[in-house]
């Protein structure tokens, strides 16, 4: 059996050793299962998540690599540094751009997702950048040792990221925000103020109700932007980070189905049935809402190449989705995001954005119960009988009973009155309902 | 504060540390390798957190420098059934 994964991801990676822990590498000259994983990054597999923290300075580039060449060589597959540039479903193939063509038996496509491009006049000027992989962490930095002031566009974590490092890496900072507060769709006013208040004090310039019209240079480079209100400012570089789009153009090609992912059922099988997708890159089906989801995390990529690896190997393994749970810093702030929590649509992105899920903003009826203050906050969404989400902030010591909490649908009728108490200590509350479930 | 308190403070954090063991939560963790770069011993932390499993190795120091500096709270220290309550 020949398994082709393309996609050198965290989805790849798991699904590559879901294969092999149902088919292990047999001893030279066995004829035993073969994987290959194609990638089109020049780095392979690395935290993309950790880029933000190679941009701060906190991380060295080579700390970012999770995997030496002897780990791989005990998975033992091949792997081929290039570009797939088209699907051949009736012969079982892959074209690749200047290499030998590829067959396969089973086929996961892994591809991620890209960051949707900044449509405006002047978004071709050299200093006009994105963060999709590490190669443009890595472009960031260039510009930024030799730049002052940079202009950072676009809502959601992958841009906060982007002023985080270009902070602390010196340079002065306009955080452009077309909506009135940061990440509206996932964050309360009071959470969206807490980070917007914080990057202030770092000396953060943020700019509501700001839309860039027109990145202006001159002789090709960024020399500052033109805002809808007339304002201007001057700066060396532009950092956007404005929402991302599932990479679906080989899948497209070939015929399979697609939404605005890769279409897949709780196998992660596409429509054709020797074809898998997993990660930024598929849109899952979740039997639980009925609904096809497009996720953009982590651990969702890394447990959906597992799924997907197994079923490909025969182990007929169902992708449950667990109710998306992602945690983030938010201006130095740990934050922990689970369940269901926001609404609405944000001004500031497209679509989803990296660290980005749907079903965050599926809500249902609920009521909202809170506490804390600038540093440590907490916000419940109560359901009837169970909590639907919670945002922790600040201290995580109550982000682990939650994360059980909303994952077991643990029937909270005994303290759902006291939650709902003006002014009620809610994290009391819930550390004394844990402390008596676990006893 | 006596130099006697003090020392009895410091055996202290040490029957802490020594009875208790780092351990990932894997659902947090994104494999940025801040644990590993961190450890003054070498010990990839971060291969640990992919596993789930807690970081039994005979070198740890239990010195706290990964569980401090992940981002995402990740690790954490828990206490180990080693030295505290004598034979299983």
């Amino acid at each position: 059996m020949k398994y082709v994964i393309i996609g050198s991801g965290v989805a790849g990676i798991a699904a590559i050793e879901a294969i092999r822990s149902v088919h292990p590498p047999l001893l030279r000259g066995e004829n035993g299962t073969d994987i290959t994983l194609i990638g089109d990054d020049p780095h392979g597999f690395y935290s993309r998540p950790g880029l933000a923290y190679f941009l701060t300075g906190e991380l060295h580039d080579k700390a970012l690599f999770p995997r030496t060449a002897y780990d791989f060589r005990r998975l033992k597959f091949n792997y081929v540094k290039g570009r797939v540039t088209k699907i051949s479903r009736v012969e079982h193939t892959l074209e690749l751009e200047s290499k030998p063509a590829v067959s396969y038996d089973r086929l996961l496509i892994a591809v991620g997702a890209r960051a949707l491009p900044l449509e405006v006049p002047g978004s071709n000027l050299e200093g006009v950048l994105k963060l999709d992989h590490m190669e443009d962490a890595k472009r960031i930095l260039k510009f930024a040792r030799r730049g002052k002031t940079a202009v950072v566009l676009g809502g959601g974590i992958t841009a906060l990221e982007l002023v985080e490092g270009l902070v602390s890496r010196g340079l002065r900072v306009h955080y452009l925000l077309r909506g009135d507060r940061y990440w509206s769709n996932v964050l309360d006013e009071q959470e969206s103020q807490i980070v917007e208040r914080r990057l202030q004090q770092e000396g953060v310039r943020l700019h509501h109700h700001a839309e860039v019209i027109e990145v202006t240079g001159r002789n090709g480079r960024v020399t500052g932007v033109r805002l809808l209100n007339g304002q201007a400012l001057k700066c060396d570089l532009v950092a956007y980070a404005i929402g991302i789009r599932p990479r679906v153009d080989l899948a497209k090609q070939a015929g399979l189905a697609i939404d605005r992912g890769i279409l897949v059922n709780e196998y992660l099988q596409t429509n054709d049935p020797d074809i898998f997708a997993a990660g930024d890159v598929a849109q899952a089906y979740d039997p639980m809402s009925g609904r096809s989801i497009l996720d953009s995390l982590w651990t969702p990529a890394r447990q959906q190449g597992h799924a997907a690896g197994s079923n490909m190997a025969g182990r007929k393994t169902a992708y449950i989705k667990s109710p998306p749970f992602n945690v983030t810093r938010l201006a130095g702030l740990t934050t922990t995001i689970i369940g269901t929590v926001g609404r609405g649509r944000d001004d500031d992105l497209v679509g989803i954005a990296r660290g980005d899920s749907e079903t965050w903003r599926q809500l249902p009826d609920c009521i909202v119960a809170q506490t804390g203050f600038e540093v440590n906050r907490l916000r419940l969404l109560v359901g009837e009988k169970t909590l639907l989400g919670a945002i922790v902030m600040g201290d995580q010591k109550l982000s682990y009973p939650l994360e059980k909490i909303i994952s077991e649908n643990v029937d909270i009728s005994p303290i759902r009155e006291k939650l709902l108490v003006p002014n009620a200590k809610v994290g009391d509350i819930v550390a004394e309902f844990w402390a008596g479930q676990k006893a | 504060m006596g130099f006697l308190t003090f020392f009895k403070q410091d055996a202290n954090k040490h029957a802490v540390l020594a009875s208790g063991q780092v351990v990932p939560d894997s659902a947090r963790c994104v494999q940025c390798g801040i644990c590993t770069y961190n450890c003054p011993i070498g010990i990839d932390v971060r291969a640990h957190a992919w596993r789930g499993e807690p970081v039994k190795h005979s070198q740890c120091i239990t010195c706290g420098e990964c569980v401090a500096r992940c981002p995402r709270g990740v690790l954490r220290f828990e206490q180990t059934d080693l030295f505290t309550k004598g034979k299983s």
